[in-house]
C-alpha cells in the first residue's frame, strides 16, 4: 500500500458527484420541465387540413351556376428551403420574383417550421408544370384547393363570392383557420354553413425533412372532410341572364319573384360583372378596380339601394285606403296640370275613381285618397301611424328577404320624424302629401317594389322573397326551406279593383304603348320619379297573367327620364319571355332599343375576359 | 495452458459482463435510433445496428485476443506502441481522410480508423510505463515535465488533425497523476483555473473583480485562522470603496464603477502590502499572489476566448454558459437533443416509440447522441439505469486498479476509468446542455467500429494486466 492510496476515495468521489449532477439534470428536464414534451409534439407533429369542395348551386331548373375547379397553393417551410434559381421558378409559377421575396420573408417572419402559402390558386395547367419541377425545391409544397367557376358568368351579386376569412371570421367561429376560404357575399354567405361541408384533419407525424412517416395514434384523433352541400336557387338562370342582357348600358335593377312561393326569378342589378373576376391570381387586382368603378358594380342596386317609390307607390296608398274602407266608391275630381297643391301630370276624365285613377296615375286622386286615410283617424299623427303600420306590413320599410346577404330596409317616415321637423301637433296629411305619390322622404327596394306586386297577384298574401329553394343531401333526396308567409287582409274584391287599374294601365293607360304583350294579361303601373340630381327615375312593377299570376316584377332604371321608357319595356320583355318562351317579332325592337341604349356613357365597365 | 488457465480463472468477470450488458444496450439503442419500418430486422447488415453487430464480435474476438497476449508485454513494449501511435498521429496528418472537417481518420476500403483511439492507450501505457519506473519521483518539477510532454505531445498532434473534442481527453490524466501523488495543488489550481475561465466569460469584469477579492479576502482569512483579520478586510475594502465612490460622486469626476473598483483595489494592495511588511506576515504575499494570478488568467481567458478559439468552439461555450442562446441556429442540435431527453419523461416513451431521434431531429443520433435515443425510449429510470451501469464499471475498475501488485497495472487501471469517466461524463452532459458539443463517443454504446474497439482494447488491457495482478510488472 502507498501513502497515496486513499485519493481513490477522492477520485471516486468526484465521479460519482459528476453522475449525480447528470442525474439530477436528467431529472429535471425529463421529470419536472413538461416544455420538452411540448416542443417534441411540435417537431413529429403535422396537422394536415383536407379541404372538402363547396357546394354548387343550380338554378331552379338544374342549370349549374357555380362549381369547383381544383386549384392549387404553394406552401414552404422556411428552414428547409435550400437556395434555389428564383428566376426559373418565377418563371414557371408566373409570379414577379419581388412578390415571391416578399412572401417568402412573411412566411418566416411566420414560422421557421410550420408550411405557410407563398403562392396562391394556381391552375392545373401551372401546376402541372412545377409539380415535375418540384424536386428541385426543397420545401415547397403543393396543396390542393378548389376554386369557384361560374359557367354562366351571371347572377354575380346573386351568387357573392368566396374569400379568405378574416380575423373577424376567425375569432367568431373557431372553425375558420388562416388561409380559409368563407362566403362573402350573397348566396355564398348566406349558406355558408351549408355550403362549406366539413374540413378534414388527419394528424400525421413527420421527421426532421417533414416526410410523413405515418399518421399518429393510428389515426383516431383524424376526422374526414365532407364536402359541402349543393343548393338549388329559385333563379331562373336564363330569365335572370335575359334581364342582366336587357340591363346594359343602363344602371338600374329587375326583381322578379313568383308569387306564389316567394322564389326570386331574377335579381339583377346593373352595371354588373363577371363573378369570375374574384377568383384566382388576379383577384385582388380586379377587386380593386371594381371597388374604384365610379358606377359601383359591386353594389347590389336590387336589394342594397333604396329610391323613392314614385307612382308605384300608389299601388300601397289605394290598398291601405282599401283597408281603411275609403276609396271603395269615392271619386275625386282633377284639373289636370292645373291641380292644386300637387299638379296631375296629364288631362284626363274627372271625376274618377280608384281604377281609373291607378290607370292615370292621378296625383290629384291620390293626395285626397291619402288625406282620407289620414284623417280616418281622429288626429294626423294616429292616421300616420297606422299608415306607416300597413306599409310596414305590405314588407315596406323594412328587410324582406328570407335569406338575403346585404339588404337594406329602405325608409317609410315615421310620426317623430315628422314631429322632429314641424314640431308636435305642427303637420297634417296636407304637410306630408308628397307620400302620397311616393315622392319625399319615402324609400323603398326595387326587391320591396316586387314585393308588393307579388301581395297584389297573390291577392293578400306574400312569402319572403328568397334565392334558395332546397338543399341537396348527400343521399340526393333535398329539403325544400320554408319561408315565412304574410297575409294582408283587405277583401279579395279590393285586390281585384286594384289590378283591373293596373290591366287598364298597360291595356290603355300610362304604359300602354311600351307594356302591352298579346294574349298576356299585363298588370302594371308605371312610375317616373323626380330627381334632384338629374334626369327622373324610370320605374315599372307589374304581374302577370292577371288570373294565376306567374311572376311580379319591379324594374328601376336610374335616370331612366319616364317610366314607360326603360322600366315597362324591360318588364314587359321579361314577361313575355317567361310566360310565352320568346319575344314577339312586333316587340322585338323594344328587345333591341334595351340592349343597345347606353345611360352609362361617362363610363364604360371592363368586366374582363 | 498453465497461463491460460490462469487467466481464464483470474479474469474480473464482472467487469467482463458490465461491458457486455453496456454494448449490448447500445446496440439495441442503435437499432432503436435509426429503426425503420423497411428494416425491421437487428439483424440487416445493411443497416448501421447490423453493422454495429459486427463490430462488437470483432470487439470480443480483439479482447480475446488481448487476453491470449503476455501481460510483460505491454508494459515491455509500451514505449513502442506510444511511438508507432505517434508517427501514425503524424502520418494522419498528411494521407488521412477528411469526415466532418477533422482530418483524423486512415481509410481502407470501406473501414476507417481513427489513430487518436489508439492514442489514448498508448499514452496510457506509455504513462503507466514511465511512472511505474524505480526512479521516477512525481514530486519532481523533471517529472512534471516529462509526464506532461508524454500526454502533451498526442493531444498537440490531434489538435492539429482538427478534433479538440478528443485531444481534451488527454487532460483527464491528471487525476491520474494525482492518485501517483501529483501535488493537490495542482489538481486545485486546475479546479481554480477551469472555474475562473468560466466566471470570465459570464461575469461581467465589475463583478469579476469583487468576486475575486472576496474569495481572496476569505482565502486570507482561512490561511490565517482569524476572523477578525478577514471582518476588517471585507469592512476595508467596503470603507475605501464607500470613500471613492463619495469623492467620485461629490466631486463630479465620472469614474464607471468598474474604475472605482479597480482604484478600491490598487489602494487595498498598497495597504496590504505595507501591512505585510510591518506585521511580517507570509501569508500575505500568498494572497497576493493567488489575486495577481487569477487576474492574469481571467484577462487571458478573454484574449484566449476572442482570439485563440475558432468559432465554432466559441458557439459551443457560448451555448453551454447561455451567453447566446440560439436554439434554431448555433443551439439547434443540443436543443433538439434536450428535447428527445426531456420528452422521453419519467418511463420514456417505449421501445422503437421515439419519435425525436427515429425521426431524424437529433443529429448524429445512433454516435455522439446516442443517449437521446436511452433518454427518450427509456425515460429518467432506463438513463438512471445507464448511468448507473456506467458508474459500476468505473468504480469496479478503480477496485480492480487499487489491488494490483505492481505500479504499472494500477497506472494503467486509473488511465482507462478516468478516460471512460471523460467520454460518459462529457457526452451525457453534451447531450443535456451542461456541457460543450466537443463531440467524443458514449464508449461501448455509441455506433462505430474504431471507438467500440478502442474502448474494449483498452478496457481488455487492463483485465489482461490484472489477470496477472500477482506478478510484478514493470
Amino acid at each position: 500500500m502507498d501513502v497515496f492510496s486513499k485519493r481513490k476515495y477522492l477520485v471516486i468521489g468526484l465521479f460519482s458527484l459528476t453522475f449525480v449532477i447528470i442525474v439530477l439534470r436528467l431529472f429535471y428536464i425529463q421529470v419536472l420541465d413538461s416544455s420538452y414534451k411540448i416542443s417534441a409534439a411540435s417537431n413529429v407533429l403535422r396537422r394536415e387540413v383536407n379541404y372538402p369542395a363547396r357546394g354548387v348551386i343550380y338554378d331552379r331548373n338544374g342549370k349549374l351556376m357555380v362549381f369547383n375547379q381544383a386549384a392549387y397553393d404553394v406552401l414552404i417551410t422556411p428552414r428547409e428551403m435550400k437556395s434555389f434559381d428564383t428566376l426559373a421558378f418565377c418563371q414557371i409559377v408566373g409570379v414577379e420574383k419581388e412578390e415571391l421575396v416578399n412572401e417568402i420573408i412573411k412566411a418566416k417572419n411566420y414560422s421557421r417550421f410550420k408550411p405557410s402559402p407563398v403562392i396562391k390558386q394556381l391552375s392545373s395547367q401551372t401546376y402541372a408544370v412545377l409539380q415535375e419541377q418540384l424536386f428541385k425545391y426543397p420545401g415547397f409544397y403543393i396543396q390542393a384547393r378548389t376554386l369557384r367557376q361560374y359557367p354562366t358568368k351571371i347572377a354575380a351579386h346573386v351568387l357573392g363570392y368566396v374569400g379568405e376569412v378574416d380575423q373577424k371570421a376567425i375569432d367568431a367561429n373557431h372553425y375558420y383557420e388562416n388561409g380559409d376560404y368563407i362566403g362573402r357575399s350573397g348566396i355564398e354567405r348566406a349558406y355558408e354553413d351549408e355550403l362549406k361541408g366539413v374540413k378534414g384533419i388527419s394528424y400525421k407525424m413527420v421527421d426532421v425533412h417533414q416526410m410523413v412517416k405515418g399518421s399518429f395514434e393510428l389515426g383516431r384523433l383524424d376526422t374526414a372532410a365532407v364536402i359541402g352541400k349543393n343548393l338549388i336557387s329559385t333563379l331562373n338562370a336564363d330569365l335572370q341572364a335575359y334581364g342582366e342582357r336587357l340591363l346594359s348600358g343602363k344602371v338600374g335593377s329587375i326583381v322578379a319573384i313568383e308569387p306564389s312561393t316567394g322564389e326570386i326569378l331574377i335579381l339583377a342589378s346593373s352595371p354588373t360583372f363577371d363573378p369570375g373576376l374574384f377568383v384566382g391570381r388576379e383577384r385582388s387586382k380586379n377587386y380593386a378596380k371594381l371597388l374604384n368603378d365610379p358606377n359601383k358594380p359591386m353594389l347590389n342596386r336590387a336589394i342594397t339601394s333604396s329610391y323613392p317609390p314614385g307612382s308605384t307607390f300608389k299601388l300601397a296608398n289605394a290598398l291601405i285606403g282599401l283597408q281603411d274602407g275609403v276609396l271603395q266608391s269615392v271619386r275625386y275630381s282633377c284639373s289636370g296640370p292645373g291641380s292644386t297643391p300637387i299638379k296631375c301630370t296629364h288631362n284626363h276624365e274627372t271625376p274618377l275613381g280608384l281604377a281609373s285613377a291607378i290607370r292615370e296615375s292621378c296625383n290629384s286622386f291620390f293626395w285626397q285618397a291619402f288625406r282620407s286615410e289620414i284623417n280616418h283617424f281622429s288626429n294626423s299623427a294616429e292616421g300616420l301611424e297606422a299608415f306607416r303600420n300597413s306599409l310596414l306590413e305590405m314588407g315596406l320599410g323594412k328587410k324582406i328577404g328570407g335569406d338575403l346577404y346585404a339588404e337594406t330596409s329602405g325608409s317609410v317616415p315615421s310620426v317623430s320624424y315628422y314631429d322632429k321637423i314641424y314640431g308636435h301637433g305642427g303637420w297634417n296629411s296636407m304637410t306630408i302629401r308628397s307620400l302620397s305619390i311616393g315622392q319625399g322622404e319615402l324609400l323603398v327596394t326595387p326587391l320591396q317594389l316586387s314585393n308588393l306586386v307579388s301581395l297584389i297577384a297573390n291577392r293578400g298574401y306574400y312569402i319572403d322573397p328568397h334565392l334558395v329553394r332546397s338543399i341537396q343531401n348527400y343521399d340526393g333526396t333535398q329539403d325544400s326551406l320554408q319561408f315565412d308567409k304574410h297575409t294582408i287582409m283587405a277583401g279579395i274584391e279590393n285586390y281585384e279593383m286594384i289590378a283591373d287599374g293596373m290591366e287598364q294601365v298597360v291595356e290603355i293607360g300610362t304604359a300602354r304603348s311600351s307594356a302591352k304583350v298579346d294574349s298576356v294579361t299585363i298588370c302594371g303601373k308605371t312610375g317616373t320619379i323626380q330627381n334632384p340630381h338629374g334626369e327622373p327615375h324610370s320605374a315599372f312593377v307589374a304581374f302577370a297573367p292577371k288570373i294565376n299570376p306567374k311572376i311580379a316584377i319591379a324594374v328601376y332604371i336610374e335616370n331612366g327620364v319616364v317610366g314607360a321608357r326603360y322600366a315597362a319595356p324591360i318588364a314587359s320583355l321579361i314577361i313575355e319571355k317567361y310566360i310565352k318562351g320568346r319575344i314577339s317579332p312586333s316587340r322585338q325592337h323594344f328587345e333591341d332599343a334595351m340592349v343597345n341604349s347606353d345611360l352609362i356613357s361617362t363610363m364604360k365597365i371592363e368586366t374582363g375576359d | 495452458m498453465k497461463a491460460n488457465n490462469n487467466i481464464w480463472l483470474n479474469l474480473d468477470w464482472a467487469t467482463v459482463l458490465l461491458y457486455l450488458s453496456l454494448v449490448i444496450l447500445g446496440w439495441i439503442n442503435i437499432y432503436a435510433a435509426v429503426y425503420s419500418e423497411e428494416h425491421q430486422s437487428i439483424l440487416d447488415m445493411g443497416q448501421k445496428y447490423g453493422k454495429q453487430l459486427i463490430w462488437i464480435i470483432a470487439g470480443i474476438v480483439l479482447a480475446i485476443m488481448v487476453l491470449f497476449v503476455d501481460s510483460k508485454f505491454y508494459s515491455a513494449f509500451a514505449y513502442h506502441i506510444y511511438a508507432v501511435t505517434i508517427v501514425l498521429l503524424i502520418s494522419v496528418l498528411f494521407v488521412g481522410k477528411e469526415i466532418n472537417g477533422a482530418r483524423a481518420w486512415f481509410e481502407f476500403g470501406n473501414i476507417a480508423l481513427q489513430p487518436a483511439e489508439l492514442g489514448k492507450f498508448a499514452t496510457n501505457l506509455a504513462l503507466a510505463k514511465c511512472i511505474s519506473q524505480y526512479e521516477f519521483k512525481l514530486q519532481k518539477f523533471r517529472s512534471y515535465i516529462v509526464l506532461l510532454a508524454l500526454t502533451g505531445l498526442p493531444a498537440l498532434l490531434i489538435i492539429m488533425q482538427n478534433d479538440t473534442g478528443s485531444a481534451l481527453v488527454f487532460a483527464v490524466f491528471v487525476f491520474v497523476f494525482y492518485r501517483e501523488g501529483l501535488n493537490g495543488m495542482v489538481l486545485f489550481w486546475g479546479f481554480a483555473a477551469a472555474a475562473l475561465f468560466i466566471l470570465s466569460l459570464v461575469l461581467d469584469q465589475f463583478k469579476l473583480l469583487l468576486f475575486l477579492l472576496t474569495i481572496s479576502v476569505g482565502a486570507y482569512g482561512v490561511l490565517r485562522q482569524s476572523l477578525k483579520e478577514t471582518l476588517i478586510g471585507y469592512l476595508g475594502i467596503i470603507g475605501i470603496f464607500g470613500v471613492i465612490w463619495l469623492g467620485n460622486t461629490i466631486l463630479d469626476l465620472g469614474g464607471a464603477p468598474l474604475e472605482l473598483l479597480v482604484t478600491t483595489t490598487g489602494i487595498t494592495a498598497i495597504l496590504v502590502i505595507i501591512y505585510g511588511i510591518l506585521k511580517r506576515i507570509g501569508e500575505v504575499w500568498r494572497i497576493l499572489l493567488f489575486f495577481i494570478f487569477a487576474i492574469c488568467i481571467s484577462m487571458s481567458v478573454n484574449y484566449f476566448y476572442k482570439n485563440v478559439m475558432a468559432p465554432h468552439q466559441r458557439d459551443r461555450i457560448d451555448q453551454v454558459l447561455g451567453i447566446k442562446i440560439d436554439k434554431l441556429g448555433k443551439g439547434y442540435n443540443v436543443n433538439q437533443s434536450k428535447i428527445a431527453i426531456g420528452s422521453g419523461g419519467f418511463i420514456g416513451k417505449g421501445f422503437l416509440k421515439g419519435t425525436q431521434t427515429k425521426y431524424n431531429f437529433v443529429p448524429e443520433q445512433s454516435t455522439d447522441f446516442i443517449f437521446c435515443t436511452v433518454g427518450e425510449e427509456w425515460g429518467f429510470l432506463g438513463s438512471t439505469v445507464v448511468l448507473g451501469l456506467f458508474l459500476l464499471i468505473l468504480t469496479r475498475i478503480i477496485t480492480l486498479a487499487e489491488r494490483q501488485r505492481s505500479q504499472f497495472s494500477r497506472v494503467y487501471g486509473y488511465g482507462v476509468a478516468c478516460i471512460l469517466f471523460f467520454h460518459i461524463a462529457i457526452n451525457i452532459s453534451m447531450t443535456i446542455g451542461i456541457a460543450p458539443v466537443i463531440g467524443i463517443p458514449l464508449p461501448f454504446f455509441s455506433y462505430g467500429g474504431s471507438s467500440l474497439w478502442a474502448f474494449t482494447i483498452l478496457l481488455f488491457i487492463f483485465l489482461r494486466l490484472d489477470a496477472s495482478r500477482t506478478e510484478n510488472i514493470r
